[in-house]
């Protein structure tokens, strides 16, 4: 059964509450083991793939040797029928046909030898793809045990912090309502700002004698001065 | 990496990386260590940061179960799968009874990555709230 299979299986059982294990710790070790396994088979295979090559390679190289030598005994052969020497061919002959039964036996180890580093090659590439889902499905049930155990901690923090657990919209509110007090907080800052800005030009237009002045006292004892006279 | 390396490391950065949130952070111990983080003014909502052995998943818990108006949640959860693809960089799921949006993110992540998911990943948590809140008491 697939692993996904597994998980959706156990939550459709309800295995999603706290506490209860989505995924037995057991499938984290087996399937570790499997990939240990894989790695090995792998190796192994490898490890044979490179002695069988080694030695299709050195079947390829005899088959060489012997084709030079047939045809080298050939040219002898017509040496020693020229030269009217039937013995001899036929004696060289029969050393021909013995060359060639190695051949032929040598070819037969050489196409045995590809078929068998064929088959291992394959046997490398299925491993490979077996040991790239043993890891996916690894990774799917410790994502899902992490996640599992992270959400127990979180839960067990909360009910320790003794705070209460809002609402979603509660939450939302409180943080929008955060927002916009700090939103007020920075447009009355921005208003005293600028009422404080007023301010410092008035104090300069004052300095300067320019815009409406304050009274002083000695115009203040003018006018009184002016109202007696009257 | 490991998660008290992220805490460190989010501390350093500086504020045009952490995209003008101030970050508070504690880790929750456990069988499987925790960073939550509150990003300053949204602390009701905070992003729970966890290492696996492939990748850090980054979590926002939205609403429970409990808090779904029964009639409308089969509509709910069509939204949800609507909403998923045009959501940038979060999904939503679910974990036990609780609704959430998660972002999955590779180890060989900088902590520039990491800060952009959390505010991502806040962002996206608190709009949709929003959104869903028809669906919720």
């Amino acid at each position: 059964m697939s692993l996904l299979k597994k998980i959706f299986t156990a939550i459709r059982g309800g295995a999603t509450e706290a506490g209860e294990a989505i995924v037995d710790a057991n499938s984290i070790r087996i399937l570790e083991q499997e990939i240990r396994d894989a790695e090995n088979h792998i190796n192994k295979a490898k490890q044979d793939l490179t002695s069988v090559m080694a030695k299709e390679m050195q079947a390829e190289r005899e088959i060489e040797g012997f084709k030079k030598q047939a045809i080298d005994y050939e040219g002898f052969a017509i040496e020693a029928l020229n030269k009217g020497d039937e013995a001899l061919a036929t004696e060289i002959a029969e050393k021909i046909a013995g060359i060639e039964a190695e051949l032929a036996l040598h070819e037969e180890s050489k196409t045995s030898f590809s078929a068998h580093a064929n088959r291992l090659r394959e046997l490398v590439k299925k491993t490979e793809r077996q040991l790239a889902e043993y890891k996916r499905q690894l990774t799917m049930v410790k994502t899902t045990d992490s996640v599992q155990k992270a959400t127990s901690a979180i839960s067990d923090s909360f009910s320790n912090s003794n705070s209460k657990m809002m609402s979603a919209t509660e939450s939302l509110e409180r943080i929008k309502k955060k927002q916009r007090d700090f939103d007020d907080k920075l447009k009355a800052a921005e208003t005293l700002e600028n009422e404080n800005s007023d301010t410092s030009l008035e104090t300069k237009m004052k300095s300067a004698g320019i815009g409406p002045q304050n009274a002083s006292a000695s115009s203040v004892l003018d006018r009184i001065r002016a109202k007696k006279g009257a | 990496m490991d998660i008290k390396k992220i805490a460190v490391d989010l501390d350093q950065l500086d504020a045009d990386a952490r995209e003008g949130f101030d970050f508070d952070h504690q880790i929750i111990p456990g069988e499987e260590e925790v960073l939550q983080i509150s990003l300053r003014g949204r602390e009701e909502i905070p992003v729970y940061l966890t290492l696996t052995d492939t990748q850090i998943l980054c979590i926002s818990y939205l609403w429970d179960e409990s808090e779904i108006i029964e009639e409308t949640k089969s509509e709910m959860i069509e939204m949800m799968l609507d909403m998923n693809i045009p959501m940038p960089l979060s999904s939503f799921s679910r974990i036990g009874s609780k609704y959430s949006v998660f972002g999955a993110l590779s180890l060989g992540s900088t902590t520039e990555d990491i800060a952009h998911e959390i505010v991502t990943l806040s962002d996206n948590a608190l709009d949709a709230i929003e959104v869903m809140s028809d669906f919720l008491k």
